[in-house]
């Protein structure tokens, strides 16, 4: 038995070293700039920044184009990941194939890509012009930010509820039918409650990522729309302020935290009789 | 008798090019508890199923107080289905799940309580309404499901299976619980089953069914006493199936022995197949049967013996109450009443050969 338990802590410790190593320590480092300043002594000066008229708008701005990209992202997944649940086996890995097949490209590669074709003078105005259309007025607006997060994350949402949505089982669909129930109500009734643990998962999975990119709203926004992200990151890069940067990171990561928690609690009431 | 409530006229079903039911007449009659007996892949399920609405028959109608209800969907059916693993919804309670039918319906909240009420006294699970259906065994479970049921009041309940994830102890109680449900709401039960003494037990009437056909149907005692061919002997109970010839009316040699029999009609010296039951045939320590043989194996049953026991190079399964030892010499005879002469089946697939259990 403690021959067993020794081997355990053996075979352990790889990860044991990189969780020290790539999250405990640079954590605590994070914590550490944030709470003190350029001397060396404690200071909530740089988390109280966040209050400045510029970050908290950031912020805000950040938290409104994520969950309007996580909104877009449930509405376009959900029909999705039903087709792709009704369908047999052969089709359907088909489909997934191409929903799943950008992914494996670099997410920088297709932003960039995003960035070409939304250009003033880019391929989908070129066309738009050639046509007599008129042209798309959408780089550097928060419109193509949330045009690049949906596109980047979009998987994110199809994958957890397609999951979610084939496990249902398919004679608890024809109880319902049975029960008198029609094509709509089995949907409200039954599919849509059974499939919360999969919209919360989809959500976790994109609004978080959303909420912290600052690559697409750079690429996509230009300089001159800033999420909290690219301050962060420009504190960090242009500016040398760790100190503020980890001040404002550590602001994020409690926004962060309340909504994984209140995901969680939405979750609990969802998941406990589901599994 | 009852009048007639389904009508299932010449349906044929197939999926991925094969057939599953093929031209398969059958009525129900109200009030009938009727049970589809087979093994796995006999088309049972597939009748249910279209009984139900989820399926649609390539070929026939379905009759319902002749009405063609072949193209309803299910929730516009009088018909209430149990599902073989209960499918009760996982994200409601037992009252919710109970309610399900009826608020669709739009009953008043009154109603639908009495509805509960009542329902989960008649499967004697009262107290039960805030459970959650994971907090229930898999017997407690079933019950919510007839329930959920009955709570509609269907005209025909069809029952998937029902027993078949429950122990032997529980699917022996739920038989009879089964049967006074039944009784208590006074409707008819379509009842599939692999399970010959299932079948026996709970119906008014059996349909036996083997690769897509109906083999036969009666009452259980016939089905049981006078099986119209090898497969239905076979498969409800067991049996001893002799090839043998009909001498003529009344007379059949059986592995060179001819026995007296009260069977008329098959023609003279024709070959037919002979059933007769193990608890039929009569063993004599004494040379006074009509044909001599050896016990060649015993095993105690607890009610009865069942030996082997090796005649004109056949070996013929016995149930008695006497104990014979392992190489007594004795004689075997049977009552002409208890032997039962088939036609040979025409197709060899036909053949009760590949049952397995």
């Amino acid at each position: 038995m403690d021959n067993h338990k020794r081997n355990l802590k053996i075979l352990g410790s790889p990860y044991y070293l990189w969780s020290a190593f790539f999250i405990i320590i640079p954590l605590a480092m994070v914590f550490y700039y944030g709470l003190t300043d350029r001397s060396g002594a404690f200071t909530l000066a740089n988390i109280a920044s966040i209050i400045q008229t510029e970050h908290i708008k950031g912020l805000f701005l950040a938290l409104e184009l994520s969950f309007i990209s996580t909104v877009i992202c449930i509405l376009l997944a959900y029909p999705l990941a039903m087709i792709l649940s009704a369908r047999k086996v052969s089709s359907k890995s088909f489909i997934v194939l191409i929903f799943i097949l950008p992914m494996w490209m670099n997410f920088l590669l297709r932003t960039m890509a995003w960035q070409t074709l939304l250009e003033k003078t880019g391929v989908i105005n070129s066309v738009l012009s050639f046509l007599g259309l008129p042209v798309l007025k959408i780089i550097n607006t928060p419109s193509a930010i949330i045009l690049g997060m949906v596109y980047n994350f979009l998987p994110f949402m199809v994958l957890p509820l397609y999951n979610c949505i084939s496990k249902i089982d398919e004679n608890v669909i024809n109880a319902a039918r049975d029960l008198g129930a029609n094509s709509l109500k089995v949907f409200t009734r039954i599919i849509l409650p059974l499939s919360i643990p999969g919209i919360i998962s989809g959500i976790t999975m994109v609004f978080i990522p959303a909420l912290t990119t600052f690559v697409i709203s750079k690429l996509l926004g230009g300089s001159k729309i800033l999420l909290i992200g690219n301050i962060i990151e420009e504190e960090f890069t242009q500016a040398s302020n760790w100190n503020l940067g980890s001040g404002l990171s550590i602001v994020l990561m409690i926004f962060i935290i309340v909504s994984m928690v209140i995901t969680e609690i939405f979750d609990k009431g969802g998941e406990s009789n589901f599994l | 008798m009852n009048k007639i409530l389904i009508d299932l006229q010449h349906i044929s079903k197939s999926y991925d090019g094969q057939l599953i039911l093929d031209d398969l007449s059958l009525y129900i009659r109200e009030n009938e508890f009727l049970t589809l007996l087979g093994p796995s892949g006999c088309g049972k399920t597939t009748t249910l199923r279209i009984l139900g609405g989820f399926e649609t028959p390539e070929q026939g109608k379905v009759m319902f107080e002749g009405e063609d209800i072949t193209k309803v969907p299910p929730y516009k059916r009088q018909v209430n289905t149990v599902f073989q693993k209960y499918a009760l919804f996982p994200h409601m309670n037992i009252k919710e799940n109970i309610a399900f039918g009826l608020k669709i319906k739009g009953k008043t909240q009154n109603y639908i309580d009495d509805k509960i009420k009542y329902s989960l006294k008649l499967v004697n699970l009262d107290g039960y309404e805030n459970r959650m259906p994971d907090s229930l065994s898999g017997g407690q479970q079933q019950r919510i499901a007839i329930a959920r049921a009955i709570v509609n009041e269907p005209k025909v309940l069809l029952l998937d299976e029902p027993l078949g994830a429950l122990d032997l102890k529980l699917r022996q109680d739920m038989q009879y619980e089964l049967i006074r449900l039944k009784k208590e709401l006074g409707i008819t039960f379509v009842y599939v089953t692999h399970d010959q003494e299932e079948a026996l037990t709970m119906s008014d009437t059996i349909v036996v069914m083997n690769q897509g056909y109906i083999q036969q149907v009666g009452p259980p005692e016939k089905i049981y006493n006078e099986p119209e061919n090898a497969f239905v002997a076979d498969f409800i109970g067991d049996s001893n199936i002799i090839r043998s010839t009909m001498v003529r009316d009344e007379l059949v040699n059986i592995l060179g022995v001819e026995f007296k029999c009260v069977d008329v009609g098959f023609g003279t010296n024709k070959p037919v197949d002979v059933v007769i039951r193990p608890e039929d045939v009569i063993l004599k320590e004494d040379e006074s049967g009509k044909m001599k043989g050896v016990v060649s194996h015993l095993i105690f049953k607890g009610v009865h013996y069942e030996m082997e026991v090796q005649a004109n190079g056949f070996e013929w399964l016995v149930h008695s109450t006497k104990c014979f030892p392992v190489g007594t010499v004795v004689s075997i005879d049977v009552d002409p009443f208890n032997i039962q002469i088939m036609n040979k089946p025409e197709f060899e697939d036909e053949e009760a050969l590949k049952i397995d259990g």
